[in-house]
């Protein structure tokens, strides 16, 4: 290389100089041509010079792949400075890809069995480097006579080239089983660290090898020891530790081995134990040995005390002033967190610590690792932390903050007041970073809590009046002041729950579950004395959002719904809510408009119907775990089937709510009681069927409702001829002994399905009622499911429509029906049915039935 | 109440890998621990590349350049790990010139860490005081010295001294 480096000198002398990238390229290509002109004319002295200049382009990433062939003339050369640079080549521009690796097959072969040591050494790097399947076959045994050969030098290398063959030829196990337990006598540490590789990559391999090297634990052990209590030799040591790498690839063998075995994790217990205690972590190289040691007592049967030293080991790694080593505490400490929940509790506080770290590869494991902490006990004070953290952090973690605070809040909130407060922080703190479905959550959540309901208006309102650019805050806040915007002027209702609050928060009055956690003052949601609340500056400020152009599209569909339901909820006169809609009737949104329009046809054509349909929604009683399975497990098919935006959860209770109406009535109550478990499983048929039949398929009878003797069935039939037209026969049965009154049917059906006819019959009053209604779907071959899902779901939250059931029956173009709308009350009593109102306010129905109640 | 948990974890984790099926680098199956070793200077220059699984040369370039962007862009406040695709970056920086280390996932950081320093005392020992010139205009030497350390993406040999002997052997032997 000596002689001609001068040259291989001056081309990276010009690359250097180079200024710009075009120049660089210029002169690299110049040199390229050189080179192949070179090789073309096969001149052997300089080939090895040339090759070198062409890796060196190849580094820079240029194409050198013509230089191929040269490595394997090189190669070929009986001169050693060639071989090595040939060998290089090989290495970096050969691979198993191009079919010009097997030609060097026969070169390394021969420098195999040369016996020269150095050009034995280079053809072992060569082959485990780019050797194939085909390579490593056909030189097995080669390797496996190396492996005993006196040189260590060669030896070590014969030993990692068999650990690659291994890789490749998985068969080739069984020549490289044998030597090891003789190579594992070797005092020498290259090669026994390549023998533990070796032996680690046949136990990963095959169980027989497992349990065939879990006989060499004892002595695994005793070299291990040996490292460890000996001191070291200047010759291997690093910093102080001796061969931190070798123990640590002991380390990981010992727990490949000792993993489910419990007599050679009993081996290792007292050695763990001896290394966790005597290494030095003053130095990085002590600390990767612990830290491998710490993972070994984890893996595999160690005994309690043991795995309690070790968690205890990475806590004190956490408070190291390394930040590599927090790093990789935390990292592990989020792996055992499921497996030693308790111990890893105990670093809590520590970890907490950790989420004001700096930099963000730590605090985003610190945050999961909080995250994984909460439970039902530290839940108050954790939540604390986070939506202290969550104010602070970094924007790319806020998105998984924000949904980690909602998760724990769900799973393990206190009180629903708690929830509620903790839900409504995170969207004022972290608005524009949580997920849809929160706002949705929050807004079931809210419904559900009718001690509740006042209070949450309240808050909300204030944190409307502050800000309305947060846009899931300000949907949430739209649609409670719509739905208890009464309760919001009354200002009266709340001392729902006891007052248990310290003399300063006393003043207030409000809020007082926040006082305990001792939230700073201040703070937008923070409790505080709120004036009386007037009409009209309520109405300002929905039609502040309405023009806000920070508002989405939705948050004004949610705005102006809410104005709508105002004109019911306030006292004063609604011309200027009746103004708004005129306006809107008129918007370039689309949906708006829509909204807008029939709004205003309510108010106008159907005044007597609007407080009817701007009713208060109904509660949603989430009830104990079993229904919230039920609710998870309905979304999880809900999702299968490639459900709506809009959160499928509301949808699912949304469901359990149309169990509840059905039943409501037929105990002559308000409010529904609280759900039965059993409907779940009727709900998740319903999600379910869509699924299930193809368009031409008979749609099997579906059973939705069984209680007290009341017995709701679909059924459905298509007639042949019309493929879209779709019969569902409702058949009501009670078997109960008494006459059911006040039964009333609620239906809903998206506004796709073009007017759903309706026919109402009744045999035998108060024993078996029949009702049989019949829709026409059309093709909408535009439409797509969500939008459609939406619409569905809009028109029950929005207009006050009751969803009875959610359906899909997923035609070819998406033809799409949903069931059921249609109010319709029929007192069953012995003059026999009277509907009082089944037409809804968006289709003026034009059935018989529905014009002549009498039928 | 447990699987709860562990869904929520797994959530979080998805969340994190939006696009880990749709990096452009198919690694092949087999699991080698080291998968590259760079030596990159600030100015993004590669001055060294070793791969241990093959990567297309285009990609290796592409590969490069992110590499080191993803390293320079950390402040010194900040650990030497980073995640990148679906491996590991592990760093360090000695004067202008990153070396960096790919790894697995399984792969114990403080020891390749540890291990990157050895590789420069190393470097150090022979060139005495090496320096980026060094390492560019010795490529080869460097070369064989990282083949003598590293065999395959795994650690051969760490002792100083035995890493250099053959590398002196062949200049007594090219001399000659």
């Amino acid at each position: 290389m000596v002689a001609s480096s001068l040259k291989l000198q001056e081309l990276i002398q010009e690359i250097r100089e180079a200024k710009t990238q075009a120049q660089e390229r210029e002169v690299i290509q110049k040199e390229c041509a050189h080179i192949r002109a070179s090789f073309r004319d096969g001149d052997p002295l300089h080939r090895h010079r040339q090759l070198a200049k062409l890796l060196y382009a190849h580094m820079l990433g240029y194409p050198a792949h013509f230089g191929q062939m040269e490595c394997l003339k090189l190669i070929a050369s009986p001169r050693f400075t060639d071989k090595r640079v040939g060998y290089l080549g090989a290495m970096l521009l050969l691979d198993e890809r191009q079919d010009a690796h097997l030609l060097i097959t026969n070169s390394i072969k021969n420098d195999l069995s040369q016996g020269i040591e150095a050009v034995q050494g280079l053809a072992l790097c060569t082959l485990s480097a780019m050797g194939s399947a085909e390579m490593c076959r056909d030189l097995a045994r080669e390797v496996e006579k190396l492996l005993l050969q006196p040189s260590a030098y060669v030896r070590k290398k014969a030993v990692l080239t068999a650990v690659h063959m291994i890789r490749k030829v998985p068969e080739l196990s069984d020549i490289f089983l044998p030597p090891c337990a003789q190579l594992l006598h070797e005092r020498h540490h290259g090669i026994l660290l390549g023998t533990i590789t070796l032996i680690t990559e046949l136990c990963e391999r095959s169980p027989a090898a497992l349990k065939h090297f879990r006989k060499v634990v004892p002595q695994l052990v005793h070299t291990l020891r040996t490292l460890v209590m000996t001191g070291c030799s200047t010759e291997h040591s690093i910093s102080g530790v001796s061969d931190p790498f070798l123990q640590v690839q002991i380390l990981r063998l010992l727990r490949i081995l000792g993993r489910n075995h419990e007599e050679s994790s009993e081996t290792m217990n007292d050695l763990l134990a001896q290394v966790a205690t005597n290494t030095d972590t003053s130095r990085n190289a002590g600390s990767a040995v612990l830290f491998e040691t710490v993972l070994t007592i984890m893996d595999i049967r160690s005994a309690a005390g043991l795995r309690v030293l070790a968690v205890n080991i990475l806590g004190r790694f956490l408070l190291n002033s390394d930040r590599n080593i927090r790093y990789v505490a935390l990292t592990s400490l989020l792996k055992l967190v499921q497996s030693d929940h308790s111990a890893v509790q105990r670093h809590r506080p520590t970890v907490v610590e950790c989420l004001r770290e700096p930099d963000a590869s730590l605090s985003r494991r610190a945050l999961e690792l909080s995250l994984a902490l909460v439970n039902s006990s530290n839940v108050r004070t954790m939540t604390q932390e986070l939506q202290g953290f969550l104010e602070s952090c970094p924007p790319d973690l806020r998105a998984d903050c924000a949904s980690g605070i909602l998760l724990a809040a769900e799973r393990f909130a206190p009180t629903k007041r708690w929830h509620i407060n903790t839900i409504l922080r995170v969207l004022t703190t972290a608005g524009s970073y949580v997920r849809d479905e929160a706002v949705a959550n929050l807004i079931q959540l809210i419904g559900g809590a009718q001690e509740l309901h006042a209070y949450s208006v309240r808050r909300l309102y204030s944190a409307l009046a502050e800000d309305i650019s947060q846009q899931p805050l300000v949907q949430v806040a739209a649609w409670c002041i719509g739905e208890y915007g009464d309760l919001l002027l009354e200002g009266t209702c709340e001392e729902t729950e006891p007052l248990q609050v310290g003399p300063a928060l006393g003043v207030h009055g409000r809020g007082t579950c926040e006082g305990r956690q001792g939230r700073p003052q201040g703070h937008p949601l923070c409790p505080r004395p709120l004036r009386k609340v007037e009409e009209d500056v309520v109405l300002t400020l929905l039609e502040r959002v309405l023009q806000s152009h920070m508002s989405l599209p939705a948050t004004r569909g949610y705005a102006l719904t809410a104005l709508m339901k105002l004109s019911t909820r306030l006292h004063g006169d609604n011309n200027r809510i009746c103004q708004v809609m005129s306006i809107y009737g008129s918007c370039q949104d689309v949906e708006l408009q829509q909204r807008a329009v029939e709004y205003n046809a309510l108010f106008r054509k159907y005044d007597h119907l609007r407080a009817a349909v701007l009713e208060k929604m109904p509660l949603v009683e989430r009830g104990g775990p079993q229904v919230n399975e039920e609710a998870k497990e309905s979304k999880e098919v809900a999702q299968l089937s490639e459900a709506a935006p809009v959160p499928t959860e509301t949808q699912a209770s949304k469901l359990l709510d149309l169990l509840d109406l059905l039943d409501g009535p037929s105990e002559n109550t308000q409010h529904p009681p609280p759900l039965d478990p059993t409907p779940g499983d009727t709900l998740i048929h319903l999600l379910d069927l869509p699924c299930a039949p193809l368009p031409s398929a008979p749609i099997p009878n579906l059973k939705v409702f069984e209680r007290e003797g009341l017995q709701l069935t679909l059924s459905f039939v298509r007639p042949p001829g019309t493929p879209t037209l779709l019969l569902i026969t409702v058949t009501a049965t009670n078997t109960s002994g008494g006459d059911v009154t006040h039964f009333i049917c609620q239906a809903a059906v998206p506004k796709v399905c073009r007017r759903p006819g309706l026919r109402g019959s009744l045999d035998t009053p108060g024993k078996k009622a029949t009702k049989e209604r019949r829709w026409q779907g059309w093709w909408e071959d535009e439409m797509r499911r969500e939008g459609l899902q939406r619409q569905a779901l809009g028109e029950l939250q929005e207009e006050g429509l009751k969803l009875l059931g959610v359906e899909w029956l997923p035609e070819p173009a998406s033809l799409c029906a949903l069931s059921n709308l249609l109010c319709s009350e029929f007192p069953a009593t012995a003059t026999g049915p009277q509907w009082r109102h089944c037409s809804s306010p968006g289709w003026p129905s034009d059935d018989p039935a529905a014009q002549n109640p009498q039928s | 109440m447990s699987g709860a948990q562990v869904s929520g974890a797994n959530s979080l984790s998805l969340d994190r890998h939006p696009s880990a099926h749709h990096y452009w680098f198919n690694w092949p199956e087999e699991k080698k621990i080291i998968k590259f070793f760079l030596m990159v200077n600030k100015q993004g220059q590669t001055r060294l590349s070793k791969y241990y699984e093959h990567v297309e040369i285009n990609k290796c370039t592409l590969l490069e350049t992110e590499v080191i962007k993803s390293c320079l862009s950390r402040s010194n406040e900040q650990c030497s790990f980073t995640e990148y695709k679906d491996f590991k970056l592990i760093y360090r920086q000695y004067a202008a010139l990153f070396i960096v280390v790919g790894v697995n996932d399984t792969e114990n950081e403080m020891a390749i860490y540890e291990f990157i320093h050895n590789f420069v005392e190393v470097l150090d020992d022979y060139f005495s005081r090496v320096s980026e010139l060094d390492i560019m205009f010795n490529l080869d030497k460097v070369h064989f010295i990282l083949d003598e350390m590293v065999l395959n993406g795994c650690i051969v040999k760490t002792n100083r001294a035995r890493i250099l002997a053959p590398l002196l052997i062949l200049h007594k032997m090219s001399d000659n």
